[in-house]
């Protein structure tokens, strides 16, 4: 989880002050831009013309290189999504019926499958890109707060948030109950012992998080909780967020026609 | 003047049938700095729970602010009267932020948004945590958390505080901080702790918890 959506550093609040050294993309409303790239990933993977998914993959890397991602972790990222879509390249010509285009070992590659295969990389290439230009430098919980601010239901922005709130903590107990087991010379090995550990590791993981969960409920309803969440903070759409929505919306409008025409 | 607090032939066991509390008696009164001591699994956090209604004793009473108090409904208005610091900060701070962490309890209790800002500013300087406002909470170190979690009690503006083992992973100059402060705070207090230092320096009045039964200590 953290691995997808970048380290949780600091507040959405705090931002603001040093939004100069920023991202432009950084410094719009986090709503837009949520708005933007969910908009944007359904336009994609409805489309099918080569051209325009091309396009739309160089509009993704052109929202990457603006964010300002940090080259490395990209590239592991991008590496970890094109690992499932290389398998795809690899087998969908010789799955798909069609107009054979070439001949390997006595499979026949077809064409249509040939053209399936680049058009399923261009889409994930193409949304994964904006994704992680649009939503991948923000704060998972300015990202809670926006989908709030977007009406998402509110059990589904606390499931969100707490789950952002705690995946650290049950990270930290189990590289402690980890390391507890190596300090007695546990090595994992292909037998019964290792499996049976391994079993106890992630049963008193489930146990803990249960009695944590309860001791977070009690928490709460000693501070008043009753079942209903208030959110404090304001978030407000400014001039450059518009002129950001119509650009937005011009693109794919264009995308659209070079689909189309 | 009534104790804040009073309980009564408290008896307690837990599920597995263990017997914890055997008739504890005690009073809390108006500016008391209670220290409750006791050997490990004496029942000292159950006392704690116990009050704010977390556990349901098997006999005996429980009065506080003035009623006695039976079932979950009447613990609602203890709880936050009576707030209680949990011995692990982790399950305490669960908002994204300290400042939205410490607007939870007063937004429960319905307090209007301009109140909330207020008190948020007005707890965390009372604790000097005016520079953690913004952080991520679970990005803190584990003394920040402890007081955090305190301030995060504190914003309640509750007559008494319960506090189960504040003093843990504090180093020495929290810990002292921590002491002065505690000191000059007007809420009655009951603090379970192992140490005894920070104790005798805090508490006025101190009671062990042995065999089930509620000692009172000399000063």
């Amino acid at each position: 989880m953290t691995q997808v959506l970048g380290e949780v550093s600091q507040s959405w609040t705090a931002k603001n002050d040093q939004s100069k050294s920023e991202a432009f993309l950084n410094s719009l409303d986090p709503r837009v831009r949520f708005v933007s790239c969910v908009l944007f990933a359904f336009l994609i993977s409805s489309m099918h013309d080569l051209g325009a998914l091309t396009i739309a993959l160089s509009i993704g890397v052109g929202l990457s290189l603006s964010a300002r991602l940090p080259l490395w972790t990209t590239i592991r990222k991008v590496l970890v999504v094109d690992s499932f879509i290389v398998v795809l390249l690899l087998t969908l010509p010789f799955t798909m019926p069609g107009e054979t285009a070439f001949t390997l070992f006595g499979w026949d590659a077809s064409l249509e499958g040939l053209y399936r295969a680049a058009e399923v990389g261009l889409k994930a290439n193409a949304i994964l890109f904006s994704l992680m230009g649009l939503l991948g430098i923000m704060e998972p919980s300015v990202l809670g707060h926006a989908l709030y601010r977007l009406k998402v239901p509110v059990k589904l922005v606390h499931l969100f948030l707490f789950t952002v709130r705690y995946i650290d903590v049950f990270y930290k107990e189990y590289k402690t109950m980890r390391m507890a087991m190596k300090a007695r010379g546990f090595y994992p090995k292909t037998n019964l012992h290792t499996l049976r550990s391994i079993g106890y590791l992630i049963g008193m993981m489930l146990v803990r998080s249960l009695e944590r969960s309860d001791r977070i409920m009690e928490a709460m309803k000693c501070r008043g909780f009753d079942g209903r969440f208030h959110i404090l903070n304001d978030m407000r759409a400014s001039q450059r967020d518009f002129i950001f929505s119509i650009v937005v919306s011009v693109t794919m409008i264009g995308l659209l026609v070079v689909e189309y025409l | 003047m009534s104790p804040l607090i009073a309980l009564r032939g408290l008896h307690f066991s837990y599920a597995s049938g263990l017997d914890v509390l055997n008739g504890v008696d005690f009073e809390l009164r108006a500016g008391e700095r209670v220290a409750l001591t006791g050997s490990n699994g004496a029942g000292k956090s159950t006392l704690l729970r116990l009050i704010n209604g977390l556990e349901t004793a098997k006999s005996g009473e429980i009065h506080a602010f003035g009623s006695v108090r039976k079932q979950e409904k009447d613990f609602r208005e203890v709880r936050v009267r009576a707030g209680l610091v949990f011995q692990d900060p982790d399950d305490q701070l669960f908002c994204p932020t300290v400042a939205e962490d410490l607007a939870f309890g007063p937004l429960n209790l319905g307090k209007s948004r301009q109140e909330v800002v207020n008190i948020v500013d007005k707890t965390l300087e009372m604790l000097k945590l005016e520079h953690l406002a913004d952080r991520i909470t679970h990005k803190l170190s584990g003394g920040q958390k402890r007081l955090v979690a305190l301030a995060t009690v504190m914003a309640l503006e509750p007559d008494v505080l319960l506090l189960d083992e504040p003093t843990n992973d504090l180093d020495r100059d929290t810990k002292q901080h921590l002491i002065t402060l505690l000191s000059e705070l007007p809420q009655a207090m009951i603090i379970v702790s192992h140490n005894h230092h920070f104790l005798n320096k805090v508490a006025t009045r101190q009671v062990e918890l042995s065999n089930g039964r509620l000692l009172e200590q000399a000063a």
